[in-house]
């Protein structure tokens, strides 16, 4: 059941993707391009997602739990170390490359472009070695 | 150059907007792409391997759902230098988890949440890219 209800969600996040124009790295890398061929449509993106959520969010949290599972799974966390920085640092720097984040990359998957093909196994790979690193590290400073 | 379409970014964010706000209603979870992607594969810490794949499944779906229900293929342009997007999907892959989340945990969800830690990492990303872009059209490219 939690299945076909992520797939769901899963479904309209990415259509509201392709709709935006977020999965398409043209658009992105327009937007990022202050001085150049700016095309400020993404800020309508974020802008529309943020107050949705922010108002949604609210709501649900009201109701103290969710429908299944007990409880809220919020991140705990709100210091700003130094992982917080140099990781979105080093996002930032890939999405500027290429024009992709995670979301739009894994949408754009199945329309099967060479760049794409490319790109997302190279950020499967580069996630999973961020995790085992970060499970490393923090292993080694517990002991 | 790409045409400004204020209407259409709008509703595609707000529908990115309300899978988050259901995922949370749902399973109480975050609806960030990087801790979603990142966790299909091995070590698993929690139950929630099949609503991780499920999601997946339907962003990768998403854009042939579209075209089977418009009749008209989704249209996109991405570089094809392929050095070039191996580094890149490396970059934002290793980056996104590294920072725990991207422009959906942080950007989207965060910035809902009002985390100063989400409007850091939103702040740093937005700027790296911004400059990045900035060096490989105007300096490197220009």
């Amino acid at each position: 059941m939690s299945f076909l209800v992520n797939l769901g969600l899963g479904l309209l996040f990415g259509v509201g993707l392709v709709i935006s124009g977020m999965a398409d790295p043209a658009k992105v890398l327009n937007f990022l391009d202050l001085f150049g061929t700016w095309d400020p449509s993404l800020a309508f993106v974020m802008g529309g997602a943020v107050v949705v959520a922010f108002a949604g969010y609210r709501l649900v949290l009201a109701r103290g739990e969710p429908i299944v599972g007990g409880s809220f799974h919020l991140p705990t966390r709100n210091d700003i170390d130094a992982r917080v920085i140099a990781g979105p640092a080093i996002f930032g720097i890939g999405w500027g490359l290429g024009g992709f984040c995670p979301g739009p990359a894994l949408t754009a998957l199945g329309l099967g472009a060479s760049g794409t093909l490319a790109f997302v196994p190279a950020m499967i790979i580069g996630m999973w070695t961020a995790r085992l690193i970060g499970e490393a590290v923090s292993r080694t400073s517990n002991v | 150059m790409t045409e400004f379409t204020p209407i259409a970014s709008l509703i595609g964010g707000m529908m990115i907007g309300l899978s988050a706000v259901l995922l949370m209603l749902w399973e109480g979870r975050i609806a960030g792409i990087s801790g979603i992607a990142g966790r299909l594969l091995p070590p698993y810490r929690d139950g929630a391997f099949l609503s991780r794949l499920g999601f997946v499944v339907g962003l990768i779906a998403a854009p042939l759902v579209i075209a089977v229900a418009t009749g008209e293929a989704v249209g996109q342009t991405v570089s094809s230098n392929i050095p070039l997007m191996v580094a890149a999907g490396f970059l934002v892959g290793f980056g996104s988890v590294w920072g725990n989340g991207c422009t959906s945990g942080h950007g989207v969800c965060g910035l809902s949440r009002l985390s100063a830690r989400s409007f850091a990492a939103t702040g740093v990303f937005m700027a790296a890219a911004f400059v990045t872009v900035f060096l490989v059209r105007h300096v490197i490219g220009g």
